[in-house]
Formats: C-alpha cells, sequence, structure tokens
C-alpha cells in the first residue's frame, strides 16, 4: 500500500510511515453506562483520550423557573424529581429551606422520621449506585442483588406514603402522615438482613480481581483537585477529604446520633481514585443502617406535623441551606419577596458539581475507563440539568 | 471553629477597602456585596488565608431584579463553605442588566466552570475571560434568557410545536 | 394459541402444527420484542425495576434491553422529552429497523406531565416526534404497569397480520 513502509512482524524497526489520526467518538446522549442523557464527545488517539467535552441539558426540564411560578407547597413534588433516586432527601433538603425562610419548627417526632427515610433513601441509592457500577462494567449479578435489596425498601416506602419512587412525603412543617403499624418492625428486619447481605455485596466486588484492575488507581482526584473542583458527597469523601454536611452543620437530629464518616485512603490503588470512591458508597451503607437504627430507639411521640398556615407566604428574605444527600451537597438557595412562590428559587445539585472535573478527568484515560470514571462519579442526570 | 459573619466582614473591609461595598444582614442570611472588578482577588484573599480557608466554591448564580433602579440589575451570587473550619459566606455582586458583565472566577475556584455557563445560560451575564462561555442547559441556538423576568416562552422549536 | 382466523390445526402425524404465516410471525414477534435502553428521566428507573429480578421483564421475552438502535425494535421512551433530546430520539427512531413500536412511558412522555406548564425546554408529548403505540401514564408508573403496556402491546402485534392485511409491512388493520 503506497505511503506504509513494510512492516515486520518480528519488531518494529520497519515502521516509519503508518499514519495514525484522532478520531472523535461520541458516547451518549443514548449509552448504557452514562447513567442518563449525558453525552460526551471524545477525541480518541487510538485507546487514549486526547480530549473529552460534555453535553448536559437534555432533561433540562425548567425545575427554577417552575419554583418562581408555583406557591411554595405546590413546588415539593419536583423536588422529588430532580435525583430521582433519593428523592426523599430533595424533599427534606427543599423543606428545610423553606422552613428556615420562613421560620417554622418542625416536632421532634418529624425530625427523627425524617431521618429514617432519608438514611434509607440513602441505602437505596446507594445500593443503585452499586448495582448500576457492576453492570457498566460488565458484572449483572450485583444489579440483580442490589434492585432485590432495593424492592425491599421501596415496599417500605410503599407502605409509608404510597409512592416506589417519587414520594413527596417529607413536607413543610414535618412529614405528611405519621409512621405505619409494622413500618418500624419492617424496617429493623431490613436492616438485619441488608447488614448480612451487605458481606455478599462485598464478596462480589470490592475485592473482585477484574473490578480492582477496572478502578484501582483509575480517574485519580487529588484532594485538593476535589476541593477545587467543587466536589461534594463521597466523591469528595472518597479523596480523602472528611467533609459531610451532618457533622459539618448538622440539621434535624444528627448531631444527636453516633455515625462515622468513611473517607478514602488509597486501600486500593491511589487515594481518590474510583475505588476509593464506591467503596465509600459501600461503607456509607453500614453507616445509615445504624443510624436508622439509633433513630427507631428513640424515636419520641408528638406530632408529626407543624401548623402551617394555609396561605404561606415567603418573606422578604433569602436563605441557602445545604443538605447532605447521597451524592452530595443538595442546596436551595431561595429569595422570597412577600408572595406565595418564591422571587428565585435556585437548586444547587451536587451531580452538576460533580460532572464539572469530567472534561479534565477523562483526558489521558483509556476509552474504556471513561465508563469506569463516570460510573464513580455517580451522577443522576435529572439533578445536573434540574 | 468558623469565625464569624461580622468578624469577616470587618477583615474584608479593612484588606479591601474599594473592592468591598458593604454587608448586609437583615434579609436572612447574610452577604457582602463586592464590586466586579474586585470579586477574583477577594475570594483568592478567601481561599488562602488561614482562619478562614474558604476552599469549597458550592455554586454561582444570578437573579434578576428588573426593578431596580437605571434600568435594573443582575445580582451574581456566589455561596462558599470551608472544609477545614466549618464556615460559610456569600458574596454578591450587583451587574447592570442591560449589560451584565463580570470577571470569571475560575482562575481561582476552577469547578466555577459549568456554574458561569448556567448563569450565562439562564440570565445572560457574560463572565469575561471565561475559557468556553456558551449555554449549558438549553441548546445552543436557544433565544432568550429563561429565568429573566420578561422571558418570553417560545411558540416552537425545531419544528415542534410548544404550545 | 386460537385466531379468529387460523389458529393452529395438529393433522394426524405427531410432532406438525399447521398454522397462518401471520400467526407465526406474530406469535414470534409477539414474544420477543427487544426493547432499546433508552431511558431518559426516573421513569427509566422503573423501567430497570421493571427488567430487575423481583418484576422480571424476560419472562414476556422482553428483557433482551440493546444499547444499539440498529438491535433492538422497541423503543419504551420512559422520561421526558426536551428539546434538546428531540432531534436525537428522532434520529434513533429512524435506526431502529422495521417492524418497531413506541410505548411513551410516564406522564412526561404521553403528554408533558408535570412540566406542561411552564416547562419551556420540554416537549408536550412525545409523539410530537416519533408516533406512539401504546401511552403509559404514571409518574412513573409502577413496573406493573409498564408489564400491562407492554402487554397491551402485544395484543396490538397480535393484530398485526401482515400478510393478510394486503402489502407486506402494512399490518395494523383489524383482521
Amino acid at each position: 500500500m503506497e505511503g506504509f513502509e513494510t512492516f515486520d512482524a518480528a519488531g518494529t524497526e520497519g515502521v516509519t510511515d503508518v499514519r495514525t489520526q484522532e478520531m472523535f467518538i461520541n458516547m451518549g446522549p443514548q449509552h448504557p453506562s452514562t447513567h442518563g442523557v449525558l453525552r460526551v464527545l471524545l477525541k480518541a488517539d487510538g485507546e487514549v483520550i486526547a480530549a473529552a467535552r460534555p453535553y448536559v441539558g437534555y432533561i433540562h426540564r425548567c425545575a427554577e423557573k417552575i419554583g418562581e411560578v408555583l406557591p411554595l407547597e405546590q413546588f415539593t413534588p419536583y423536588t422529588d424529581r430532580y435525583d430521582y433516586l433519593s428523592a426523599m432527601n430533595n424533599n427534606l433538603g427543599y423543606c428545610l429551606a423553606v422552613e428556615k425562610l420562613c421560620g417554622i419548627e418542625v416536632p421532634e417526632r418529624a425530625q427523627y422520621i425524617r431521618v429514617i427515610v432519608a438514611e434509607l433513601n440513602r441505602i437505596a441509592s446507594h445500593l443503585v449506585a452499586f448495582g448500576t457500577y457492576g453492570l457498566d462494567l460488565g458484572a449483572f449479578t450485583p444489579f440483580c442483588y442490589a434492585f432485590r435489596d432495593r424492592e425491599w425498601i421501596l415496599s417500605l416506602f410503599e407502605r409509608l406514603c404510597g409512592a416506589r419512587l417519587t414520594y413527596n412525603y417529607v413536607c413543610i412543617g414535618g412529614v405528611r402522615h405519621d409512621l405505619p403499624e409494622g413500618f418500624a418492625e419492617g424496617t429493623r428486619n431490613f436492616c438485619d438482613h441488608m447488614e448480612k447481605t451487605w458481606k455478599e455485596y462485598d464478596t462480589l466486588l470490592t475485592r473482585n480481581p477484574i473490578f480492582l484492575q477496572r478502578t484501582a488507581g483509575i480517574g485519580v482526584v487529588s484532594p485538593g483537585e476535589a476541593r477545587a473542583w467543587g466536589f461534594t458527597g463521597p466523591c469528595l469523601r472518597g479523596s480523602g477529604v472528611a467533609y459531610d454536611l451532618r457533622r459539618a452543620r448538622p440539621y434535624l437530629v444528627y448531631d444527636k446520633l453516633d455515625f462515622e464518616i468513611p473517607t478514602g485512603k488509597g486501600e486500593a490503588g491511589v487515594q481518590g481514585d474510583c475505588w476509593d470512591r464506591y467503596y465509600v458508597r459501600m461503607l456509607e451503607i453500614l453507616e445509615s443502617i445504624k443510624i436508622v437504627r439509633q433513630c427507631l430507639d428513640v424515636l419520641p411521640g408528638g406530632e408529626v406535623r407543624a401548623k402551617v398556615s394555609k396561605a404561606l407566604k415567603a418573606p422578604e428574605k433569602e436563605v441557602y441551606l445545604g443538605v447532605e444527600n447521597p451524592r452530595g451537597e443538595l442546596g436551595h438557595y431561595i429569595v422570597g419577596d412577600g408572595k406565595k412562590a418564591a422571587y428565585r428559587m435556585r437548586v444547587r445539585g451536587p451531580s452538576f458539581a460533580n460532572l464539572t472535573i469530567l472534561g479534565k478527568l477523562l483526558e489521558g484515560a483509556m476509552i474504556a475507563d471513561a465508563v469506569a470514571i463516570i460510573g464513580s462519579l455517580d451522577i443522576v442526570l435529572g439533578e445536573v440539568d434540574r | 471553629m468558623a469565625m464569624e459573619f461580622p468578624v469577616i466582614a470587618k477583615l474584608l473591609e479593612g484588606r479591601f477597602p474599594q473592592a468591598v461595598k458593604g454587608a448586609v444582614t437583615d434579609k436572612g442570611d447574610p452577604w457582602i456585596e463586592v464590586s466586579p472588578g474586585g470579586i477574583v482577588e477577594v475570594l483568592a484573599f478567601l481561599k488562602e488565608e488561614g482562619g478562614l480557608e474558604f476552599d469549597l466554591l458550592l455554586m454561582v448564580t444570578g437573579v434578576d431584579r428588573p426593578d431596580g433602579e437605571g434600568g435594573g440589575e443582575i445580582e451574581v451570587v456566589y455561596h462558599l463553605a470551608s472544609t477545614t473550619q466549618g464556615g460559610e459566606l456569600v458574596l454578591k455582586v450587583r451587574l447592570p442588566r442591560e449589560k451584565p458583565l463580570c470577571p470569571t472566577v475560575t482562575g481561582v475556584h476552577p469547578g466555577a466552570l459549568w456554574h458561569e455557563r448556567e448563569t450565562y445560560d439562564m440570565l445572560g451575564v457574560e463572565f469575561t475571560g471565561h475559557p468556553d462561555l456558551r449555554r449549558i442547559l438549553c441548546p445552543e441556538d436557544w433565544v432568550g434568557h429563561p429565568l429573566r423576568k420578561d422571558y418570553e416562552y417560545p411558540e416552537e422549536y425545531g419544528g415542534i410545536s410548544a404550545k | 394459541m386460537e385466531g379468529e382466523k387460523g389458529g393452529i390445526v395438529q393433522p394426524a402425524a405427531p410432532g406438525v402444527l399447521l398454522t397462518t404465516l401471520d400467526e407465526a410471525l406474530d406469535w414470534a414477534r409477539r414474544g420477543s420484542f427487544w426493547p432499546m435502553t433508552f431511558g431518559l428521566a426516573c421513569c427509566a428507573i422503573e423501567m430497570m425495576s421493571a427488567g430487575g429480578p423481583h418484576f422480571d421483564l424476560d419472562r414476556y421475552g422482553a428483557g433482551a434491553f440493546r444499547p444499539s438502535p440498529r438491535q433492538a425494535d422497541l423503543m419504551i421512551v420512559a422520561g421526558t422529552v426536551t428539546f434538546k433530546m428531540a432531534p436525537v430520539i428522532r434520529r434513533l427512531y429512524e435506526q431502529v429497523p422495521d417492524p418497531k413500536w413506541v410505548i411513551a412511558m410516564g406522564a412526561c412522555a404521553c403528554r408533558g406531565g408535570p412540566y406542561y406548564h411552564h416547562g419551556y425546554h420540554v416537549v408536550k408529548g412525545v409523539d410530537r416526534v416519533i408516533p406512539v403505540d401504546v401511552y403509559l401514564p404514571g409518574c412513573p408508573p409502577r413496573p406493573e404497569a409498564l408489564l400491562d403496556a407492554i402487554m397491551a402491546l402485544q395484543a396490538k402485534v397480535d393484530r398485526m397480520k401482515t400478510f393478510s392485511a394486503g402489502k407486506a409491512g402494512e399490518g395494523g388493520k383489524e383482521a
């Protein structure tokens, strides 16, 4: 062939004129491993990614504009839908911000119930993260196991409020109604079961040689970089920064509860690699089980919802309140101007901030590593785009 | 232990008398107003200074205020947190609504890259010096800035009716 | 497997069945939908649950989710359609080979859902972009509801009768 020297298969001395070219590969927005409608344009030099450009906005559903139009109490269902895997936590973040704005105090029983549902949702969300991460890397069994146990949590939630995914249960002033009969016992049974099956999950993936090869030392984010790029949540803690809002700026009754903050230590490879971020999530499942048990033990009696005026108006103030979602800090910045609807409703989605680093993180990685890296960031596009 | 807001405000006013315009404490969460020209150095100081160490830029956002004097304003709001000291801080920059220009802070906090793009997309604030200022959520040829108070909803886009 | 016309006839010879080509083809198609992994938003999670072990879409033959549109024949549009995503949906739909079907899963895909008012970036229903065979309301619909939608689609495919309807590929008319 013209332009090519004879290729000597025994050695590479004869190869001088092989032409190479960079290739553009489009990943998404329809892709099995992008965890939603994410598009990444990869400029690949062989197997290595020379540059990556993420495109988001494919599920931009105008939540902030809707927040300026609807009265405060009608906006809660929309909060379920940004990070649809942790809807209880989203409801919670929004309601806490509104309660801070309007000066509403929540009864103690409601606070404990909120913690229970928030932590159960954290376990459910981390189970999906575990299952889909395995699926991304080619392991189908973790997905089936994780979804089986997640169904238990969803059936508890269904017994509680009738919904499996988008609950609208945590509301302004407390929670919509009290725990039904059998819920506490069902939750305790689940916690016992989950502790046992956690060991199965750990055996399936954590020290699996293939998993280690694909995640250890890949996608390393140093602690300084993590802070500079706005990481929060398990991604930040995976890089060794022990920052958790439940300890740093405690809300509800977290300051009365006993739990650890797992951080990445580089056990499998380098601190801040994909494995660390994955393992932090695994350990957080155990911590959440601890928290749920403590709350069930001390659950006080009383009301579950404060009296909130039917014509609730947002005072002429502004507040910001962040909560620790399974993916990071979910913040609501609400500016009121005396009307029923907020003047400005800004939602800080943790996945949006966590994903910012993607273009830089993929540079120099192999194409197959792109999947491992995106999966380890555990993003939900509903939250990125809102 | 995190420094209290009045202490931080005084420190900044003393250190940056030109850039820091003042503090507002009676409208909910307190904030410090900074001039557009001074926001970068103030953020750099807040990040490096021992005792403050605001190393986490949580978000950059904007609020449209068309009813202010002189044709209205757009406020660009910066929310900061410290992973080491545990503090929180809010800074604001007020820009004229007709031509909202603000310097980018991606040199100090690279994580502002997408937040600034979103503020541009939703409110039309132009961040000078931003490496890649284009729309992020809406399509690149979208008309208008949706979170402005006078935004008109589109009739159709790409041949698909929006009604 | 009895139809109004045709059905199956078992003649005296064992192991031999007689039926019409339409019956056989419709039976093969309805029992082996290959959905494309096309989750957009929250409904995608319920679709994943439907594919998971608890609800098991695979017993309907519809569990072989294919990432590539070229290898799929069912597009379950699970989630909100936005203007940015609409051309992508159109392109993917055109890439799916015939015969193909679309299930609009969830209130957003049916008619815009909770984003109908004030959702400036939301398309009010995926049928403004591609033709839809089954509408499945819900926000999100339960996995059992998705199974019900698959069964409704199976009933629709049973009526396809590609050959007796006249020209090949012009199915869908009641026999």
